[in-house]
């Protein structure tokens, strides 16, 4: 079960960043980590992270292969926690040229998007397959051991 | 009963409410871990790697030749939008995952469940009662933005959450702000997730594309945070 639950935690922060990159090269800024933070002293498959007396150090990841390309991470660790996780790389696929019709415009209506109450039984949002990424995230926590 | 597992390197969710029989729900994972097992591009003993290895057809398995024929007639329908060629290699995975979801939907039905959802990497099908379905906020995933009611609906988002994309607009000469995600409701999953899929490339112009479609609803929200919806989807609104 630990395992599961370490998985969501991480697909969960794989979400901040990764979602939906399979059409475009996102900017990624340097990530809050809250999730992996909180699960982490760090256990991926059940390992327990102990790292030497360097109190920050980053560990570069393996270059994975997800679905659309290569993701490669680096972790940061300060005083024995994650600090963040970069993309080095992530796939960057598909074309973004688009010829853009707005002659439909009068049948569909807008609204800013605001905040809703959370009560509800799913939630639809994006994702994508994050294999690629625990993996890389795995080497690189490895090599912080 | 509610059951989540992670395969295909996402959460898989099932909940049913008409009776709670723990051993069906093995069923429907071990269904997604098989799906997995042929059509993931990851491992190399997957039919599908075999195939970009250069299988010929003939030796295809009947569901590969499914979905095959699915993606190509995708395509057609999308204008190209929906293209599974990439550098030389096939990828099904922008219909794999609908797809799959909406045989494990049928495969709970023939054992006689009729309410319930399954939904995998935020994609769904709901089944039964009337269901209420976060659409989530791309710019904080902590955060809903939209909820509908539906039921006997598939609904997919396909998106970037971590900003807008960048689309250049050949007739104004101008990169307008890009779409940073799209819902779409459709009778099902599958419909659903393979029109996400290719509206989410079409950029702005993506809801156009659903609005033309009948029986398929949107909800496109930009890199403004403006949301773009057609006039069925505001009937969902719960």
């Amino acid at each position: 079960m630990k395992k599961i639950y370490l998985g969501i935690a991480i697909l969960f922060i794989y979400g901040l960043y990764s979602v939906g990159i399979r059409h475009e090269r996102p900017i990624i800024a340097a990530p809050k980590l809250k999730g992996i933070a909180s699960t982490s002293q760090a256990t991926i498959k059940s390992k327990t992270l102990q790292v030497g007396p360097v109190s920050r150090h980053t560990y570069v990841g393996a270059s994975e292969n997800a679905y659309y390309g290569n993701v490669q991470v680096s972790v940061t660790i300060a005083n024995h926690r994650i600090s963040s996780v970069k993309f080095l790389s992530y796939p960057n696929t598909h074309s973004t040229s688009v010829f853009i019709n707005q002659q439909a415009m009068p049948y569909l209506q807008q609204e800013a998007i605001q905040a809703q109450s959370s009560h509800v039984s799913i939630i639809s949002g994006a994702t994508f397959t994050s294999e690629a990424f625990i993996q890389s995230l795995q080497s690189a926590l490895n090599k912080a051991q | 009963m509610k059951q989540t597992r992670i395969i295909m390197g996402m959460p898989i969710t099932i909940e049913i409410r008409d009776e709670d029989n723990p051993l069906v729900f093995e069923t429907v994972f071990d269904y997604f871990r098989s799906v997995d097992a042929r059509f993931s591009p990851f491992k190399s003993d997957s039919e599908l790697s075999q195939i970009n290895r250069g299988l010929p057809k003939e030796k295809w398995s009947d569901e590969m030749k499914e979905v095959m024929e699915l993606c190509d007639q995708t395509r057609e329908i999308t204008g190209g939008y929906f293209d599974i060629y990439y550098e030389g290699n096939i990828d099904t995975s922008g219909l794999v995952k609908g797809w799959a979801i909406d045989k494990a939907a049928m495969m709970l039905k023939d054992l006689g469940y009729n309410i319930f959802f399954i939904e995998a990497g935020g994609d769904i099908q709901v089944e039964g009662d009337q269901w209420e379905v976060g659409i989530r906020n791309p710019f904080d995933v902590n955060e809903i933005v939209k909820v509908i009611s539906i039921s006997g609906k598939g609904v997919a988002t396909s998106g970037a959450y971590i900003r807008g994309d960048h689309i250049y607009n050949p007739i104004r000469k101008s990169t307008p702000i890009g779409v940073s995600s799209i819902t779409v409701v459709a009778s099902d999953i599958f419909e659903a997730d393979r029109f996400a899929t290719a509206a989410y490339a079409m950029g702005s112009a993506g809801i156009n594309f659903i609005n033309a479609l009948p029986e398929v609803e949107g909800y496109m929200i930009d890199g403004s945070g403006l949301a773009t919806f057609t006039k069925g989807f505001a009937n969902y609104v719960a």
